[in-house]
């Protein structure tokens, strides 16, 4: 993929800028660059995406289960980044939950998308 | 003040007198010389689940099961006649591990007509029966009926798959359960089949990490975040509806508002976008409520937990569940896995909902699992040994009562008469 090449439907083209990092179609994919981030940059996505965040649900819920197309699916992955970062920006503060210390936790399997 | 009243006897915990209220020893939770009893006189006795029928959808399914506390591997398949049955992982040949992939040591799945020795090709039927062997005519009398795979008891109760590694178990899995579980039985778990799944090694004894999940107690404590910080209470307590006990087994409830009845402010901006968060999506599709499912009457019921002795738990919400098992890998780790359970996505919205859900479930376990590493580790200096437990830890009480009860009882059994 390009730079140039657009992912997510034209109503949402102000996250294109986020898309190359944030769209994840895996949970271990977006817990690995929650973990990667640091906190300042998580939260300008995270900021950046809250005014929309209901309407970008929205969005994906038009489309059956199996069968949304392409950019909307992109917009579903960074909805999904978009939960991951929400727990460390509302709930910790921290990119790592608080006192998991060397705790690890696979998640081995879900449904897709 | 307590909120929900208590039994006659004045505690949750005295209503069960062989329990005691004294201080417990968690020596059970650090000593090797214990946790190579406990293998023989639990995990080798016990039922055990190791998996859903759902897992073993077609004729030829089958599934591996490593399960260290017993030092063996065990293969799962579901045969021509529909049923469902366990074997010893092992080709009655040479002894080779009969079914894996890349490495012997990994859990596999899949669906196979026969199961074929990697070693020297002899093969087995999905009943475990010895269907071939290369150059039979070179062995002296071998009579193949009597070289099947080795088989494990296996049963199967609500959809949930149990073996038990006692060639002669001393209960039906049915027995095994007991009533307290097997008021469940209409419970449509079957229903529930969309399920994100974790794995973890942890490092603490499996029973430590199993008392993580059995009270409630330290929630606002080491879950401080459960609340959001602007209207969390600084001395919150947590109080339980319901406590239960039959046999080895246990169970807790506790009370839940409905989500969309809460203030906003409770809970995180996250949750009120997408309508799911901690206790799971907002509303889900109606469930059959069994009568078992909240035998307190508590209103408004929240969720209930089922402790299946040894490693098993249910924690049954409004109308998803989820599930763990403690594997013990040695007497200070275990391997964690764990499942949430939903009724499957009709659109895309229940979906998130799903992934909220998946996302928090970890976001806490982590929580406990970090913490429960540096438990087991000061447990291990063993200068304290005299816990006191409050009546909101009866059932951390009862579970290592009842490990310690069973390898007493493994030690008497196999003690000379006379001595």
């Amino acid at each position: 993929m390009t730079v140039t090449e657009t992912c997510l439907p034209s109503a949402f083209a102000e996250y294109e800028k986020f898309a190359q990092k944030w769209c994840l179609a895996t949970e271990p994919e977006r817990w690995a660059a929650r973990l990667a981030t640091p906190m300042p940059e998580i939260r300008q996505f995270y900021d950046a995406f809250t005014p929309r965040f209901e309407e970008a649900i929205d969005y994906c819920d038009k489309f059956p289960l199996d069968d949304v197309p392409e950019d909307a699916l992109n917009l579903l992955h960074l909805v999904y980044s978009m939960i991951m970062v929400s727990m460390a920006v509302e709930v910790f503060g921290t990119q790592k939950p608080a006192d998991s210390a060397d705790a690890v936790m696979h998640r081995v399997s879900a449904p897709v998308p | 003040m307590a909120k929900w009243p208590k039994p006659a006897e004045g505690s949750w915990t005295e209503h069960y007198p062989q329990l005691g209220t004294g201080p417990v020893s968690f020596r059970d939770s650090i000593s090797p010389e214990f946790y190579e009893l406990e293998r023989e006189a639990v995990f080798k006795r016990a039922w055990l689940n190791v998996a859903r029928v759902e897992e073993l959808p077609r004729v030829g399914s089958y599934l591996t099961k490593e399960i260290d506390a017993a030092k063996t591997s065990v293969i799962v398949v579901k045969g021509r006649d529909q049923q469902i049955r366990a074997f010893y992982n092992i080709c009655r040949h040479r002894g080779n591990k009969l079914v894996w992939n890349d490495f012997p040591n990994e859990e596999v799945k899949g669906t196979c007509r026969q199961f074929t020795c990697k070693y020297h090709g002899w093969r087995y039927d999905l009943k475990g029966d010895l269907t071939f062997v290369q150059q039979e005519g070179e062995f002296f009398g071998l009579d193949s009926a009597q070289y099947g795979l080795k088989p494990v008891n296996c049963d199967i109760w609500n959809g949930f798959i149990f073996i038990n590694f006692d060639p002669e178990p001393r209960q039906t899995l049915r027995e095994f359960l007991g009533p307290m579980i097997t008021a469940l039985d209409d419970y449509p778990f079957e229903l529930m089949t969309e399920r994100y799944e974790f794995a973890a090694q942890n490092n603490s004894n499996w029973k430590i990490f199993a008392d993580a999940f059995q009270e409630y107690y330290h929630v606002p404590s080491l879950h401080s975040q459960q609340v959001p910080s602007e209207v969390r209470q600084p001395n919150q307590t947590f109080e339980c509806g319901h406590f239960q006990i039959d046999g080895p087994h246990r169970l807790v409830s506790t009370a839940g508002t409905r989500r969309w009845l809460m203030a906003p402010e409770y809970m995180y901006p996250v949750e009120r976008v997408t309508r799911s968060g901690l206790v799971g999506p907002w509303r889900t599709p109606e469930t059959h409520q069994s009568a078992g499912l909240n035998p307190g009457g508590i209103e408004p019921w929240g969720i209930t937990n089922f402790q299946i002795f040894p490693n098993l738990e249910i924690l049954i919400y409004h109308g998803w569940y989820l599930l763990y098992r403690y594997w013990p890998t040695s007497h200070n780790t275990h391997k964690f896995e764990a499942y949430n359970a939903f009724h499957p996505a009709r659109t895309v919205h229940e979906r998130i909902e799903h992934e909220v859900a998946s996302v928090v479930l970890k976001e806490f376990a982590l929580q406990d699992a970090g913490m429960l590493g540096g438990t087991q580790a000061a447990l291990e200096y063993d200068v304290v040994d005299d816990f006191p437990l409050s009546d909101q830890e009866i059932l951390v009480r009862h579970l290592h009562k009842v490990a310690v009860d069973w390898v007493e009882e493994y030690e008497n059994e196999r003690r000379p008469v006379g001595v």
